[in-house]
C-alpha cells in the first residue's frame, strides 16, 4: 500500500529552478509563462478600466453633484394675504420649457394659524404642489380650505399637512425671503408632521422617526444650513 | 515513360462537375447554374467558418413527443422583440430627446409622416404584447415543469429578461413626453424613490439629479434604446444557447415511452 504524500508537508519549490522549469535562470522566483499571463490579465483590465469608469462616474456623477440655490421673484409683498393662498408659477428647472415650471401656492405667515418659528424664510409660506404620496400636482380648493390631489385621493388641510390618503407626510416647502418689496421664493425643503424643516426629499419617504435615517438626505440638494 | 505530352491549356480540360451533379440531378439549365452559383457560395463560407455544423445544432434538434403550440411563446416573444427592435430603429430616425422638442417631433411623426403613425403603433401596441408574451412564456415554462434540472439557469436568465424587458416599458413610457407619459414616469420614479436607503440615490441617478433635469429624457432615451436592447439580445443570446444545449421538455402529461420488456422486468 502506497500512502500518498502529504501535501502540507512538503516544501513548496520557491524557485522555478527548485520546481524544475526547463530553462530555468538563477534565482527566479516567477516563471516567466506566469509572468506573461499576469501582465496580459493586467493590460486588459486596464484597457478596460479605461473606457468604463470615465462612463461610470459621468452616469453616477448629478448624485453628487449639488444643485446651486436659485430664488425668483413671484411678486410684490402685496399681493400675496394671509387667510387664502395665491397661486404663482415657478421655474424649478431652467432649459427645459414648460416641463421645468411647477404651481407654488403662497401666503403671509398667520399666527393664529402657523406655530412654526418665525425667521427670515417664513414671513411668507410657499407650499410645493407636489404631492408626497408619489408626486402627482395637487391643487388648493378653496371652498374646502383643502389641497387635493387627483391621482390616488391624498387630502392635505391649510397647512399642507396630511388630513387622508395615502400621502406620508406634509407638503413641501420652499424658502422665501423679501427683497426690495418683493416676495422671493428660493429652494425647497421638505417638513415632517410637526412642520420641522428638513433637506428635501422625494414624494414617498416619510421623515418622521426612523425615516429620515431610512431615507437620506442626497448630496444634491440640501436644506439652507441652521434652519 | 508515358507522361511525355504537354499538359491540356486550361480551356481545353473538362469541367469539374457543379454541385448539382454531384448530387445525382441531371438537368443543365440556367435555373440549375443559379442554384449552383448559391450552394458554391455558401460551401465557400461554409469552408472558412464551418457555420453549418453550428447551424445544424441549433436547427435540427429532437423535439420530445407531446411539443405543441404552448410551445411558440418564447420565439413569439423574440419575434416581439425583433419587431419593436425595427420599429425601435424607425421611431429614432424622427425622434429628439429633448425636452422641448420630443413631443413636437413625435407629432411630427405620427401626423406628417407616411405610415408614421402606423409604425408608432406598432411599437406602443408591441410592447404591450411583448410583455403579455413574456408572462405567457414564463407560465408555460412554470406549469410544465421546465425550469426543473437541468434548466434552473435558463429560468434564471428569464427573470432578467422579464425585469430587462419591464424597464424596456419603463423608460419607453416616458419618451412621448405628453401629460400622461410625464407624471407616470414621476409618479413611477417616486415608487422607486420608496426603496430603503438606496431609493433617494437611485432616483439622483434616474433623473441625473434632484428633479427632473435637462439631461432626464435622454438618459432614458439612451437607457431604452441601447442599454437596455443590448442587455436583451446578449441575454436572449445566452438563453437560446441553453434551449439548444439542453433541449425542451415533454410536457407534464406524457407518459416515458418504456419497452414493453423492460416495463415487464420492472415489475
Amino acid at each position: 500500500m502506497s500512502v500518498a504524500p502529504d501535501r502540507k508537508q512538503q516544501r513548496k519549490p520557491k524557485t522555478t529552478e527548485e520546481s524544475r522549469i526547463p530553462g530555468a535562470f538563477e534565482g527566479e522566483t516567477v516563471s516567466r509563462r506566469r509572468f506573461m499571463t499576469g501582465t496580459v490579465h493586467a493590460a486588459g483590465g486596464i484597457a478596460a478600466a479605461a473606457f468604463t469608469l470615465p462612463a461610470v462616474g459621468l452616469a453616477v456623477a448629478p448624485v453628487f453633484e449639488k444643485e446651486e440655490e436659485h430664488w425668483e421673484v413671484v411678486g410684490p409683498t402685496a399681493d400675496f394675504s394671509d387667510d387664502t393662498y395665491t397661486p404663482r408659477t415657478l421655474t424649478l428647472v431652467r432649459g427645459i420649457g414648460d416641463v421645468g415650471k411647477s404651481t407654488v401656492y403662497l401666503r403671509k405667515y398667520n399666527p393664529t394659524i402657523d406655530s412654526e418659528e418665525r425667521d427670515e424664510y417664513n414671513e411668507y409660506i410657499a407650499i410645493s404642489t407636489r404631492c408626497m404620496h408619489l408626486g402627482c400636482p395637487v391643487r388648493f380648493v378653496e371652498a374646502s380650505q383643502r389641497f387635493i390631489c387627483p391621482c390616488h385621493g391624498g387630502v392635505y388641510d391649510f397647512q399642507g399637512k396630511v388630513n387622508g390618503g395615502p400621502p406620508v407626510r406634509p407638503l413641501d416647502r420652499f424658502y422665501t425671503r423679501v427683497r426690495n418689496g418683493n416676495v422671493e421664493v428660493g429652494p425647497r425643503f421638505s417638513v415632517n408632521s410637526e412642520l420641522r424643516r428638513f433637506s428635501p426629499r422625494d414624494p414617498g419617504q416619510p421623515i418622521d422617526g426612523i425615516g429620515q435615517y431610512v431615507y437620506p438626505a442626497r448630496p444634491s440638494v440640501r436644506k439652507i444650513p441652521g434652519t | 515513360m508515358a507522361n511525355l505530352k504537354p499538359p491540356l491549356p486550361r480551356a481545353l480540360r473538362p469541367k469539374p462537375k457543379g454541385p448539382s451533379e454531384d448530387n445525382g440531378h441531371t438537368e443543365t439549365g440556367p435555373k440549375q447554374k443559379l442554384a449552383d452559383v448559391g450552394v458554391s457560395a455558401v460551401d465557400w463560407v461554409d469552408e472558412r467558418t464551418s457555420l453549418s455544423a453550428g447551424a445544424r445544432w441549433l436547427m435540427f434538434r429532437k423535439v420530445p413527443k407531446g411539443t405543441n403550440w404552448f410551445y411558440t411563446l418564447g420565439s413569439a416573444t423574440m419575434f416581439a422583440f425583433l419587431s419593436q427592435a425595427v420599429t425601435g430603429v424607425i421611431l429614432a430616425m424622427y425622434y429628439d430627446p429633448s425636452a422641448t422638442r420630443a413631443y413636437e417631433s413625435m407629432r411630427y411623426l405620427t401626423n406628417e409622416v407616411f405610415l408614421g403613425e402606423f409604425v408608432r403603433g406598432m411599437h406602443k401596441w408591441g410592447s404591450t404584447v411583448m410583455v403579455i408574451l413574456v408572462f405567457l412564456h414564463m407560465g408555460r415554462t412554470f406549469f410544465f415543469g421546465a425550469y426543473k434540472y437541468p434548466r434552473e439557469l435558463n429560468w434564471v436568465i428569464g427573470v432578467v429578461l422579464l425585469i430587462l424587458t419591464l424597464f424596456m416599458s419603463f423608460t419607453g413610457y416616458l419618451l412621448p413626453f405628453d401629460q400622461r407619459s410625464f407624471w407616470a414616469t414621476t409618479v413611477g420614479v417616486a415608487i422607486n424613490g420608496t426603496g430603503p436607503l438606496v431609493g433617494p440615490y437611485l432616483n439622483d441617478f434616474l433623473r441625473a439629479g434632484p428633479e427632473f433635469g435637462v439631461t432626464t429624457l435622454s438618459r432614458f432615451y439612451a437607457l431604452h434604446m441601447l442599454v437596455l436592447p443590448g442587455a436583451i439580445a446578449a441575454m436572449i443570446g445566452a438563453h437560446l444557447y441553453l434551449v439548444a444545449r439542453l433541449g425542451t421538455t415533454a410536457p407534464p402529461w406524457m407518459k416515458a415511452d418504456i419497452p414493453a420488456d423492460v416495463r415487464k422486468d420492472d415489475a
